[in-house]
């Protein structure tokens, strides 16, 4: 009688035990940000994404950031101490992080990390980015269509691929349906930084520019935009309150859905590491509401392309398309692979200047 | 009221006291400002002062510390000699940058071979970047007259055009998939600023600015041109009649500030920081002239002060992550501390008389 009585003792006493670590121990989600939470711009919609993680899981997830990490070693130093104070999980949100990233996750195996905008993986480290262009196609159309001087300016950060892609895929769908269009481009080598960014539209206003798109995260374009009474395009997050008549749209950063679906297989021990590039169909990429500035038929017409792109039936880069030298680059129907989309560093015909080297 | 009366002497007991009054002050003050926030303030100030060198994990943070003050130190000192000789060398993140790229190209023109030479040639390359560049307003000053004040932080937005082209040309790493940045010298053994000693955060640069603090200590108190920096700083006129010269005195204070400066960005992008990359520079070389002035322009001070603001540093970060306090709170803590140090310089320089002066 007295070994099974201690076995069943154990066995309570385990299940007990076990109970109250589920209900005590969170699981500890940590975040690292590159610039501001209140950015407005890119560290704001993943901190948008955190805030959901905590909304949606309660008590089950404890969540915790740091702000403004440079990168390099701070990066590695904030990583470690996450690591060390244990987190679970960690998204380390910018490019710049993905060598401390790796760093760190090889010191710490047990820990699970998410590189967002990287390509390094390990066993323990996820990467994941969004399929902006997707975005780009729709916002070039609204763009092409609404501009009246038939000039629509630019404002991008560094020429990496991700940024070319999305020049290349707004002017495409611009060109599509106004043929007259031009793409003026300004380089202003930075993602946030307003005073800059304010400089750049207004040199683009200047130049006769009457819609601004732009790939850096502030919101001084759209500001300068509704000064000076001319259109523009929300990025990263939606931007209304900066540009209430000049805001056509937006680009917003979803990271929600991703960040609960992670954060999700964490707690049921079934993370792994993945690659993920997802765009309109899952929410990364998500459209802000068309403004009633743009006529219903034009809106009709961009949300029918954002919804043939979301069900798969188009892809933004399907030929026939040429490089800018004129030589082909996709044939007649051809769509481009991820591959080539990863690398890209080369404009489309028809854009004007040279990407910067 | 209360009076000011200058000394005619700094005092000696407050100069050496008011830095520990600021240090108070600043507690007071910032755990207002955390109390304000909503924060616990002794628990925020423990995190900031007490959890890198004595917590759980302080073996990883004290490392850490060394790591973030090396470069700090290693700049400040270089600037003190200038400021001390009325020299305002405020471009030291240019020199900084230029430093880096030069090391950092020194030793990737070799990749992937693995020579002895390699590092050595890399400070050296490190140290000439950074001199050319200060030397430009030295130059300019010495021959045109120009400020090298305005000069040196021009310059600073000069070299962050290079770095940002090299970053995309250059420099590039031609396995690195289009994105721009350098190889990661951290994986090129030979180019390499890895810990000396595994686990104690002491790599090159920490080794420099020990040595630089003494090199600069001796040149101060034994050699014949600090005495020169000194006299020039105190006394200019007196200084001429010395028989020192001028220029000659600008153009070496900021070379040396220069390579300096210069050599603890070829530290960095050889070690902690790994690349040369757009965003590689983060200040570091404007954090040093708060760390030359908060040293009081003694290189035992600028010691003590690296060490002070990277503690502050690395217990920020580990406040922002386990108390969730912003890290505009942190910055404006560290400003607290910058501050409180000025202000109570008033302190050593002037006595303080309660009641109305006699003569008007």
């Amino acid at each position: 009688m007295k070994p099974l009585k201690s076995i069943l003792t154990c066995a309570a006493v385990a299940l007990g035990l076990a109970a109250t670590t589920a209900a005590a121990e969170p699981a500890k989600v940590g975040f690292v940000y590159v610039g501001p939470v209140g950015d407005f711009g890119w560290s704001y919609e993943h901190d948008q994404g955190r805030l959901a993680v905590e909304e949606h899981f309660g008590d089950a997830v404890e969540t915790t950031f740091v702000e403004s990490v440079p990168e390099g070693a701070d990066a590695e130093r904030v990583l470690t101490q996450m690591a060390l104070s244990g987190h679970d999980l960690i998204f380390t949100t910018s490019f710049g992080y993905m060598d401390p990233t790796i760093n760190v996750a090889a010191k710490f195996p047990n820990v699970h990390f998410e590189h967002a905008t990287g390509y390094k993986n390990a066993d323990n480290v996820s990467t994941y980015s969004a399929r902006f262009y997707e975005g780009r196609a729709v916002i070039g159309t609204i763009a092409g269509r609404m501009t009246e001087s038939n000039k629509v300016g630019y404002i991008a950060s560094f020429p990496i691929p991700e940024v070319i892609r999305g020049i290349n895929s707004a002017y495409i769908h611009a060109k599509k349906v106004n043929p007259d269009v031009e793409f003026k481009i300004v380089w202003v080598y930075t993602w946030f930084d307003p005073s800059k960014e304010a400089d750049a539209a207004t040199a683009l206003i200047e130049q006769g520019v009457d819609v601004i798109m732009q790939h850096t995260d502030s919101p001084a374009a759209m500001t300068i935009a509704e000064e000076r009474g001319i259109m523009a395009f929300g990025q990263a997050s939606d931007m209304l309150q900066f540009g209430p008549t000049a805001r056509l749209s937006s680009i917003i950063d979803n990271w929600e859905p991703y960040y609960i679906a992670r954060v999700q297989a964490q707690i049921d021990g079934t993370w792994e590491s993945v690659s993920t590039w997802d765009g309109i169909a899952p929410g990364m990429v998500k459209i802000g509401a068309f403004s009633d500035r743009i006529p219903a038929d034009i809106q009709a017409e961009a949300q029918a392309l954002a919804d043939s792109i979301a069900a798969g039936d188009y892809h933004p880069f399907t030929g026939p398309l040429n490089k800018q030298d004129g030589s082909v680059w996709l044939a007649d129907g051809e769509v481009a692979d991820d591959g080539t989309l990863a690398g890209m560093n080369f404009y489309v015909e028809g854009i004007e200047g040279d990407v910067p080297n | 009221m209360f009076r000011l009366e200058k000394r005619p002497q700094p005092s000696q007991f407050w100069t050496l006291l008011t830095p520990i009054i600021a240090v108070v002050a600043t507690m007071i003050a910032g755990g207002l400002l955390f109390a304000l926030l909503g924060k616990a303030p002794i628990e925020a100030i423990r995190t900031i002062f007490w959890d890198p060198l004595f917590s759980e994990f302080a073996w990883y943070y004290r490392p850490q510390i060394l790591i973030k003050a090396a470069p700090l130190i290693l700049i400040g000192i270089g600037l003190s000699l200038g400021f001390r000789a009325g020299v305002w060398n405020i471009g030291a993140e240019g020199q900084f940058i230029l430093g880096a790229i030069f090391g950092a190209g020194a030793g990737l023109a070799f990749y992937p071979a693995d020579y002895w030479f390699i590092f050595p040639l890399m400070v050296i390359a490190g140290a000439f970047g950074g001199m050319l560049w200060a030397l430009i307003p030295a130059l300019l000053k010495t021959r045109f007259g120009t400020n090298e004040i305005l000069v040196s932080l021009m310059l600073v937005y000069v070299a962050e055009h290079i770095l940002s082209s090299v970053s995309f040309g250059l420099l590039k790493n031609p396995e690195g998939h289009g994105f721009p940045g350098s190889r990661n010298l951290q994986q090129y053994e030979a180019a390499s600023n890895a810990e000396i000693i595994a686990g104690t955060g002491i790599h090159w640069g920490v080794i420099a600015a020990l040595l630089a603090v003494i090199a600069a200590y001796v040149l101060l108190n034994r050699h014949i041109i600090g005495y020169q920096i000194r006299l020039t700083g105190q006394a200019p006129r007196a200084a001429r009649f010395a028989g020192v010269r001028p220029n000659l005195l600008i153009i070496f204070c900021m070379g040396l500030s220069g390579a300096l400066a210069g050599v603890a960005g070829m530290f960095e992008v050889a070690g902690p920081m790994g690349q040369i990359s757009v965003d590689f520079n983060q200040g570091l070389g404007f954090t040093a002239i708060i760390v030359a002035f908060l040293g009081r322009l003694h290189p035992v001070g600028i010691l003590f002060a690296g060490m002070l603001l990277a503690l502050t540093s690395v217990g920020g970060d580990i406040a922002q992550s386990n108390l969730g306090l912003p890290a505009a709170s942190i910055k404006a803590f560290q400003g607290m501390l910058l501050f409180f140090i000025l202000a109570s310089d008033v302190l050593s320089n002037f006595r303080v008389r309660i009641g109305t002066a006699e003569t008007a």
